[in-house]
């Protein structure tokens, strides 16, 4: 019976953004209740489906229409709940509800409240379409959807050149990925003949056997591709240089996509495809590598950044470096794990930091807070939840037991080099967020704060922080639908990973834990670099973005326009040359006539 | 009752309409534009009760099958007749047309005070002689109307378009959409007359018919030519590069009514064209040009795009995106599946409503803002919410965003047309990064961002609002569910593509 419900988790939401569409203009009370009510309603029906799913264990399959049909191309638009699908679910209306409602109460006094919602329950109903479609076309609608709408967020204070600028810097960005992901989907289609994900990846593994250890090189080139949407989407390297910039948006906006929802798509992709990622092992070495990459990478750079954001930025997509690195091990279970885990730590520190800020007036460099313990004691507590969750505070945080287990599948899996660099990005997440916390909270008080406490608030970062501490209890549905990946947790190891936290939180005590004192580092040679995002920026911006756009410049009058521009002037050139012999001098005619007799005379007796 | 009768009605209402419109100026302002929307919605209920009636079980055969035919003698002497069919493809190219034709006329309501009735004449003959093009099966038929198409597009751009001070004005894109489309036009006479001839030397018999002309037997190298002299014709028309030239200024300097009809309804001709005579009366010739081709097209998607972000003129901005949309319906018409062919078809719809969209938007811009330059927008979305909605919509499915129909044309092509050519597909691709910064760099410099004056500007009026918001609509039914569309050109399709790939192999 609550199959039926199914739809409805998406038409909520998709219903809310248009009534939030339609009340512009009126009062925020009322675009508030549709708004935040509809991802609650969303939320409650997940809740009953996934209660429904774990009593009964077989996945849920909801056929709503035919897109369209070509010539054995059919592909539905049909939903599909498993234990994945479920504890996405879970994650985007739960934590999008509270976001949502963090926001009905962040957003107030703006002239476009109502525009705002609709926007934000657009996305969630598109972001619900990517995790509940069963077919890999109506999964990209969803896809593109989200990139849409977290666009529109990033960019939503128009009025800022900046601001447009970041949001089409991450809309182009993810559509780099996103155009590698369709190529993908026209290779699957061509070989496979289908694009529903169950009968795809039956058909690859029938026709692609793995053999010898090898994958078949178009199982490599499909998954790679794939790959390339999945770092677009999760601002992995290459594709990674969007997110910071991304951090322009409304703070609920960082939150809810760049943080606990969209940006972990690309994980959500692969753990989704993992039947067919295990057909490849060169791919899935690739995903390992860019997770460890990454988040080594980001982990460093969040190291110098002095935009509170920003910093959560980078340690965002640290952390999904986290889970690739998982995916690569075949440990699915582990990186979804830390995705749920992640979402909850990683929205209460967005939020919090979101208070922070319209405490000070808009204010987000680190440097100009401090102190701030005492005045804003909810978001100090969060903020001290969260970093402990994020840093994987031992045994009292949800996020020490996710990050364990990733590391372990690194060991476990004998990924060696791969478990060295998560110990070793462990250590610098311990750093960050420290330094982080105490750079803003204690010390001294640098600029005045001034609350408007309001329990909608209050509430979602007292929820967050509550999942926060027990997330990595809960039992995770995501196991039921994707392999779980078991390895001998050794003492040693498990020792050797706790340690390098608290090593972190330790150093960063040291170096910013004083009351008084604290100086900024000034941006010179490799610490501007790191700070730059290691310089990917500039190099693309040399590489492609220059040239191709110094190229149209150059060319804006067409060169094929003047190439038939000049066939026009050679006429007008004969034809000015022609009419010249008219000259009405008799004589010039006569001249004329003689020379031509005479040429044809000569030409005559010649012949 | 005959059906068929209507066919050639489809033609004779805007006919005399027009004339209608030009006699009635003298009562009011007002005959001329009630007249032309009318015979628009006469056409349009038309064609969709023709819809309604077709039998789509005629999908499945090998020559061609027509829901309805009307042929009636003309010159018996050379096999020249009248004669008209419908089938699915036509159906939906004449509802474009239609929608169309009604949209250039609401959008003119305010703009055009001068000359309305002959204005009104030549929108009308305009397109009357589109949807002749579209039911004709007679080739000198074919020509006499493609011939007709040209001359009041002409008028339309000389006579109304926009006045420029400095530099090239409407009289020279005027003369050059005209000099292009006559001269390629000229091959196709050629090539037609060729046809008819050499059909003649080998059977006997003087005929214009297309259905017979399918059968003529030509050497190889008679068939390149021939071909080659359709394909000129109608990639101009297209347009393909390297013969696009002419689009960015008649665009430019065409009323807003002759750029929705420009870009909506003539370019589609070009691309009919080449599926109803090119690939089929030619088809080995066609099939060992299609790399080619499909090269063209992928040229014209990469080139289009990277031009239209250098442009600072709005109308000339949506030109060079014509010409990236038009480069993947060159890459689906050759690539010779169902897949392909069927993205032809709704990306023709598809980027028929939308760029009609973007120029009225254009249009509406000019009457308020007095420029086309980027440099004198920006912040729009603050002063008109509601224009600026509208752009984002309509810019957002010019860059295929899923859900619209413009994606569905582009997937469904790119689909079939991977199929058969992997590497210019990639290629191909890559159209869809560019679109995405053109489409995202025209809303931001005429939406976002600080405005150059605080002057108040009017928002859309109901005319306008009701026009877009059914572009709209059709375009999200056209994204969400386009099967309808599909069901009725699949018969076309099918037998074009036996034609084509039972010949080219």
């Amino acid at each position: 019976m609550s199959t039926a419900l199914l739809p409805w988790v998406i038409g909520a939401p998709l219903l809310g953004a248009a009534l939030c569409f339609v009340w512009q203009g009126r009062s925020e009370r009322g675009a508030a209740l549709f708004g935040v009510g509809s991802i609650t309603i969303a939320a409650l029906l997940s809740a009953l489906l996934g209660s429904d799913y774990l009593r009964s264990g077989t996945p849920a399959q909801v056929h709503l229409w035919t897109w369209f049909a070509v010539d054995g191309l059919a592909p539905a638009i049909s939903l599909y709940l498993d234990g994945l699908s479920l504890t996405m679910l879970g994650v985007i209306t739960g934590v999008g509800a509270l976001i949502h409602l963090y926001a009905s109460w962040y957003m107030r006094g703006d002239p476009r409240y109502a525009r705002f919602f609709a926007y934000m329950n657009l996305f969630v109903a598109a972001m619900l379409l990517l995790v509940l479609g069963d077919n890999l076309l109506a999964l990209y609608f969803g896809w593109e959807g989200v990139g849409l709408c977290s666009y529109l967020l990033i960019g939503f204070w128009h009025q800022d050149p900046a601001n447009g600028y970041a949001a089409r810097k991450a809309f182009i960005t993810t559509r780099v990925g996103d155009t590698l992901m369709a190529l993908g989907l026209l290779l699957l289609f061509r070989e496979l003949g289908t694009l529903d994900i169950q009968s795809l990846i039956q058909q690859a593994q029938l026709r692609w056997p793995i053999q010898d250890g090898q994958g078949h090189p178009l199982a490599t080139a499909a998954c790679l591709l794939l790959l390339g949407g999945a770092v677009g989407k999760s601002a992995q390297l290459p594709l990674q240089t969007w997110l910071p910039d991304a951090m322009a948006g409304p703070t609920p906006v960082s939150a809810l996509i760049h943080a606990a929802t969209m940006v972990t798509a690309g994980v959500y992709l692969i753990a989704r495809l993992h039947g067919l990622f295990a057909l490849s092992p060169v791919a899935l070495e690739a995903v390992g590598w860019v997770g460890a990459l990454t988040l080594l990478l980001a982990g460093g750079a969040a190291l110098v950044q002095t935009d509170i954001k920003r910093i959560l930025a980078y340690s965002t997509m640290s952390q999904i470096g986290y889970m690739f690195l998982a995916l690569g091990c075949g440990a699915y279970s582990a990186a979804i794990f830390h995705l749920m885990t992640h979402a909850f730590f990683k929205a209460l520190l967005f939020m919090a930091a979101g208070s922070v800020i319209l405490a000070l007036h808009h204010e987000q460099d680190i440097f100009k807070m401090g102190g701030l313990r005492h005045k804003l004691p909810v978001a100090f507590w969060s903020f001290l939840i969260g970093s402990g969750a994020l840093a994987a505070v031992p045994f009292i945080t949800a996020g020490f037991y996710s990050k364990d287990e990733i590391l372990f599948a690194a060991w476990g899996s004998g990924h060696g080099l791969w478990w060295a660099m998560g110990v070793g990005g462990a250590f610098l997440t311990g750093l960050y967020s420290f330094r982080l916390v105490f750079i803003v909270f204690w010390g001294t008080a640098q600029s005045a704060a001034q609350t408007r406490p309001h329990w909608s608030e209050q509430l979602p970062l007292f929820t967050l922080m509550l999942l926060s501490v027990i997330g990595g209890a809960l039992a995770l549905p995501a196991v039921r639908s994707v392999p779980v990946l078991e390895v001998h947790h050794g003492l040693i190891l498990l020792l050797v990973q706790m340690g390098v936290g608290l090593a972190g939180i330790g150093l960063a005590w040291r170096r910013y834990g004083r009351p008084v004192g604290l100086q900024r580092q000034p941006l010179r040679g490799w610490r501007r670099l790191i700070h730059d995002g290691w310089g990917f920026d500039a190099l693309y911006d040399r590489l492609i973005c220059r040239p191709w756009m110094g190229l149209a410049q150059l060319n804006r009058a067409d060169v094929v326009d003047s190439a038939y521009t000049g066939i026009v002037n050679l006429n007008q050139a004969a034809h000015r040359f022609a009419r010249s012999t008219q000259s009405g001098y008799l004589r010039l005619y006569a001249v004329g006539l003689a020379f031509g007799l005479i040429l044809l005379a000569g030409v005559v007796a010649w012949t | 009752m005959d059906l068929s009768l209507i066919l050639p009605l489809l033609v004779l209402i805007p006919l005399l309409g027009g004339v209608a419109c030009w006699w009635t100026e003298r009562l009011s302002l007002a005959w001329p534009r009630w007249i032309a929307a009318g015979c628009f919605t006469v056409d349009l209920g038309l064609v969709l009760g023709l819809w309604a009636q077709a039998d789509l079980s005629l999908a499945f055969s090998a020559s061609p099958q027509f829901f309805w035919e009307f042929q009636r003698d003309w010159i018996p002497r050379f096999g020249i007749s009248l004669h008209l069919g419908l089938d699915g493809l036509a159906i939906l190219l004449i509802v474009l047309t239609a929608i169309l034709g009604l949209v250039a006329v609401l959008c003119s309501w305010r703009e055009i005070q001068q000359h309305v009735g002959f204005f009104h004449l030549n929108l009308l003959w305009n397109l009357a002689g589109v949807i002749g093009v579209f039911m004709a099966l007679d080739l000198f038929l074919f020509f006499l109307l493609w011939e007709w198409m040209l001359v009041p597009m002409f008028f339309l751009i000389a006579l109304w378009g926009h006045k420029n001070p400095e530099g090239r004005g409407r009289i020279y894109a005027a003369t050059k959409f005209f000099l292009f489309t006559q001269a390629s036009g000229l091959l196709m006479l050629v090539a037609i007359l060729a046809l008819v001839w050499l059909n003649h030397a080998q059977s006997g018999i003087w005929t214009f018919n297309y259905l017979d002309l399918l059968q003529a037997d030509l050497s190889p190298t008679a068939q390149y030519w021939l071909m080659l002299g359709f394909f000129i014709a109608f990639a101009v028309k297209l347009p393909a590069l390297p013969f696009h030239p002419w689009l960015p200024d008649a665009h430019s300097q065409a009323p807003t009514a002759g750029s929705v009809d420009l870009a909506g309804i003539l370019l589609k001709t070009g691309a009919f064209g080449l599926i109803r005579f090119s690939i089929t009366l030619f088809p080995e010739a066609s099939a060992q040009f299609a790399p080619t081709a499909m090269a063209l097209g992928v040229v014209g998607i990469v080139y289009g795009a990277s031009m239209a972000l250098a442009q600072t003129d709005i109308k000339r901005f949506v030109a060079y995106t014509s010409i990236s949309h038009m480069g993947f319906i060159l890459l689906g018409v050759y690539a010779g599946n169902l897949q392909a062919m069927q993205g032809v078809v709704i990306q023709m719809l598809a980027h028929g409503i939308s760029t009609g969209a973007l120029f009225v938007l254009c249009g509406a811009l000019y009457e308020r803002v007095h420029s086309r330059e980027f440099s004198m927008l920006g912040g729009l979305a603050a002063r008109m919410p509601q224009f600026a909605t509208a752009l984002m919509f309509f810019g957002l499915a010019s860059l295929g965003l899923p859900g619209l129909g413009n994606f569905i044309g582009e997937i469904l092509i790119l689909i079939g047309a991977f199929q058969t050519a992997p590497v210019l597909t990639v290629l191909a691709a890559s159209g869809l990064i560019i679109g995405a910064v053109y489409s995202l760099l025209l809303i931001q410099r005429s939406l976002h961002g600080p405005a150059p004056s605080t002057e108040a500007l009017e928002d859309l009026v109901p005319r306008e609002r009701g026009l877009l918001l059914a572009l709209m609509a059709l375009l999200l039914a056209m994204g969400l569910y386009p099967q309808p569309l599909l069901d009725l050109a699949h018969g076309a399709l099918f037998t074009t593509l036996q034609l084509y790939g039972g010949a080219g192999g």
